[in-house]
Parts: structure tokens; sequence; C-alpha cells
């Protein structure tokens, strides 16, 4: 397993967040999580990627590279510089972390935007840019938390169709938190969803329908997830 | 904005007007010039109590050797007070970020520092330390290095916490995190301050001076308005203005090269 949790508990002084949440990720696999706003989910990456200590329970968690809500792109370095941060805060020099992370910028769709400043980036660009980040750290687990949230729907719809694709061509093992059950269903081996706060799992369910998937053989799956996300 | 009766084809990006930005400063102190010449001339009023401004120009320009040499050490006095403040603001700055315990220990005292009355506090230097640099300098650094601080102070703990998280989560220690995120998102809180202490600084000089020096702007002020030299008092004025104006607008210059990035 590349990711195991049990009874997990977590509170903010007398905020009960994580209630006993339990699940495991294999190796090559691709989970979401739904929940309601709130529930708890960012808080569990949080716990994931070692930044924060559990009140309770067995966390077994292979290295993460960490996607936060927010595209986080600093100003101060152009766009190829920002995607080698990881790996120059992990000690690699920058020439070598700059061919890296640059190797990439093509299947990204970011090739001619190395030197540019984040904010000459459209929004799907700035994801694709935070994502590409977190992928060249070659770490085992991407913890990718809503990664689309702030997109329009088009350029969602295509960033997920591209996600898709980039991840059966690099086998990435990814946990992705969401609010858009069609996301979840588009993308996922597996749908966990969490209850309102404080958190625990309610629902769990595998999805092996082929990829891309057709909008029509995932909706039966779409109804049952929403019935379960109360 | 410029009314334009043709416009200018689509395709054509509009230039923008540089006089339009000088005009409306140029305008105001022309029209206060010339409202200031009219008024002592109409009203007959003595130069010693109220000398004209084309007065003002003419006896500064007839002295200007003696405004030069006064000029000069004024210069030398802010440059190296205000260097001073810098290096001090960033090393308290720094501290403090690193340590609530130093925040909690240093800040008050800081505050407390710009409570105390410069017009008290100059003298008691020069008697302490003389007539040299060092007095002046030291004024200098207590009038301008808090809003450095401040500005510092408050620029690194704006940082936000998904970096600081996002930073953690590559492994970076307080110092890295300090390094990449920190350090540079408070530059646009820095430069900000460093304008505001920039401005104090010339003022700081020449106060600094006047109650003792044996050269600079400050004791030339002084020793004019002794002699009943109005006139040439105002044109050290404005010799003080001019370098405070230029001192602010370096610090634009600088910023370009230093963090090009900063969206004015
Ligand atoms: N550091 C913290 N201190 C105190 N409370 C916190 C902290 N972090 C999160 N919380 C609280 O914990 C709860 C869960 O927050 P979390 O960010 O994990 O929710 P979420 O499921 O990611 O929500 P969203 O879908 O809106 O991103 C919220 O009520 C939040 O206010
Ligand atoms: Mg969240």
């Amino acid at each position: 397993m590349k990711i195991s949790v049990r009874d997990l508990q977590v509170s903010f002084g007398d905020l009960r967040v994580l209630d006993g949440v339990s699940f495991d990720v294999a190796p090559g696999e691709f989970v979401s999580i739904l929940g309601p706003s709130g529930s708890g989910k960012s808080t569990l990456f949080q716990v994931l990627a070692g930044l924060l200590e559990p009140d309770a329970g067995r966390v077994e968690a292979a290295s993460s590279a960490y996607m936060p809500q927010k595209d986080l792109l600093f100003p101060w370095r152009t766009v190829l510089d920002n995607t080698t941060l990881g790996l120059e805060v992990a000690g690699m020099p920058r020439r070598a972390a700059r061919a890296k992370a640059g190797a990439l910028f093509e299947p990204f769709g970011l090739s001619g935007f190395e030197h540019s400043r984040p904010d000459e980036l459209s929004g799907g660009m700035r994801q694709r840019a935070a994502l590409l980040r977190t992928v060249v750290q070659d770490r085992d687990v991407l913890l990718l938390d809503e990664p689309f949230g702030a997109l329009d729907s088009l350029t969602r719809t295509a960033m997920q169709e591209w996600l898709d694709e980039m991840r059966a061509r690099f086998g990435w093992t990814v946990l992705l938190i969401t609010h858009d059950v069609r996301e979840a269903v588009y993308l996922s081996d597996r749908v966990l969803v969490l209850s309102p706060r404080p958190a625990r799992v309610v629902h769990e369910r595998t999805i092996d329908l082929p990829h891309p998937r057709e909008v029509t053989a995932a909706a039966a799956v779409e109804v049952e997830l929403r019935g379960a996300l109360r | 904005m410029t009314a334009t009766l043709e416009r200018p084809p689509a395709a054509a990006r509009p230039v923008p007007r540089r006089p339009a930005r000088w005009a409306p400063p140029v305008v105001v102190i022309a029209l206060l010039l010339v409202g200031w010449q009219l008024g002592v001339t109409l009203s007959g009023v003595a130069p010693q109590v109220l000398p004209s401004p084309l007065r003002v120009v003419e006896q500064g320009w007839a002295n200007r050797a003696a405004l030069w040499t006064n000029t000069l050490p004024t210069l030398q006095v802010t440059a190296v007070g205000f260097a001073l403040s810098l290096a001090v603001g960033w090393v308290l700055a720094t501290a403090v970020d690193f340590s609530p315990w130093l925040r909690r220990a240093l800040l008050p005292l800081m505050i407390a520092s710009q409570t105390l009355p410069i017009i008290a506090i100059a003298p008691l230097m020069i008697l302490w330390f003389g007539f040299g640099l060092l007095p002046k300098v030291l004024v200098i650094a207590l009038v301008t290095f808090f809003p450095i601080v401040v500005g510092l102070v408050e620029g690194f703990a704006r940082t936000d916490r998904e970096a600081s998280n996002l930073l953690r989560s590559m492994g970076a220690s307080r110092w890295t995190e300090f390094r990449y995120v920190r350090l540079p998102g408070a530059l646009p809180s820095f430069f900000t301050a460093l304008r505001i202490g920039i401005t104090y600084a010339v003022t700081g000089a020449i106060f600094a001076e006047y109650v003792g020096a044996q050269a600079g702007l400050g004791i030339f002020m002084n020793q004019q308005k002794n002699s009943f030299r109005t006139d040439l008092v105002l044109a050290a004025v404005g010799v003080s203005a001019v370098i405070t104006l230029a001192l602010f607008a370096l610090t634009f210059l600088v910023q370009r090269l230093v963090a090009p990035w900063i969206r004015r």
C-alpha cells in the first residue's frame, strides 16, 4: 500500500474535524475524496503530507508531493523557476532542476512559457504549472487538493481529460480531493465519500469503467455518489 | 485623460502621454509660486520676514558655493544614517520573524523608542558623542528604522499559510522557507516602508545638524536665520526638498532593479 490510514482523529481545540477516518491507496491507484465543504479534506492531506500531527490513529504514507488548494505560483519567480521549487529545496543544483522540469513543459502544454511570469498564464495553465511543480518532485504519491476548483467549467473539463491522459501515461498514484462528483467519476478507480464534519468515510465505490469514460456509462455511478453525499 | 478628436486606428495602442502625469503637480506648484510672488510684491512685506520666491532663487544661486559645501555633509550623514537604519531594520525584523520570544521582547521597546522626543534627544546625543558624524547618524537611524522594521515584520507575517505548508511539504527548513517565500513576499511592503523612511531621513539629518554641526544644511539654516537671511534659509529648504524627492524617486529605481515583479 502507498497509503494506509486507520482510525485517524484530528481536532482543532474543541472542533472535531476527522473522526475515525480509515482507507488505503494501492500503488498506481487513482482515489478521489468527495466531501462537503469544511468536512476536513484539506486537513486530511496535511496529515498525509506530514504537516500536521494527528491526535490519534495510524498513518502510513509513502513520500508524497502536495498540491495545495491555491496554485501558489510565486510572482518573483518565472514559471520555470516556480516548477523547480521543490527540486531546489531538496538540494538539486539549479541547472539540473531546470533541465528536469523543463522536459515536462511540452506534455504539460506549457512550452514557450518557461520564462514568463505566472500572471501571464491563463487559469488552466497556472494549474498545470502547479501540477508540474508537484509531479516533478518524483514522490510516490500525488496529493491534489481541488486542483480544478477555481476553473471555469470549459477549462475544467479540458483539464480533467488532460489529467486522465497524463495519469495513464505516467502511471501516477493519485489522491484527489474534489467537490465535483462528475470529476471524481470521470477520473477515479475508487471514490471515498466523507460525511460532514466530524468526517469519517461513509461510502466507498470502486469504478472499473474503461478510460476515457463516457458520460452515459458514468451517470449511474454519479447518481449513487450524489445519494451518499449529504 | 486627454480628449482627442481623431481616434487612433483600432490596431494602434494609445501612447500614454507622459506630460499629463507631470502636469497637475507642476500647475499647482506654479500657481502657488505666482500667488506667493504677487502676495509679497503687492503687500510690500520685508524680505527678512517673507522673501519672494524669485529672491530666494536669486540669492540661492548667488550663494550656490556655500549651499553646495553645506549640502555635501548633509548628503553624507543621510546616506550613512539611513544605511545604518536599513541594516538595523533588517536584522531586527529578521530576528523577530524567527523568534516569537524576541518579537514580544523587542516590539514594545521599538515602539517606545518612537515616543522619544527627538528635540530633547538630539542635543543629548551631541553632548554624549560630540560634533562628529556619530550623533547625527544615530538621530537619523532613530527616526527612520521604525517604519522599516514594521514594514518588514508585517511583510514577513503576511506570508500565506498555505505557502508555508507547501514549502514544508517539500522538506524546507524554516530558514529555507524564509529565503524562498517570506523574504521575497515581504519586498512590496518593504519598499513602501523604505519610501516612508527615506522621507524622514533628510529632515532627520537637518534636524541633527541644526542642533550642532560644523557644516551641513541644518547648521547653514540656523546661521542664516540668526543673520535674518530668510531667503537663504528658504533656499536651503528648497535644496533639502529636492534631495528628498530625488531619494524618493531612487527607491522606485531600486525596486525595479531588485524586484521588477512588483506591480504598482
Ligand atoms: N489550522 C486550523 N486551526 C483551526 N481550525 C482549522 C484549521 N484548519 C482547518 N480548520 C477547520 O477545520 C475544518 C475543516 O477544514 P478543511 O480545510 O480541512 O476543510 P475542507 O474539507 O478542505 O473544506 P473545503 O472543501 O472548503 O476546502 C474547518 O471547519 C476549518 O475551519
Ligand atoms: Mg479544502
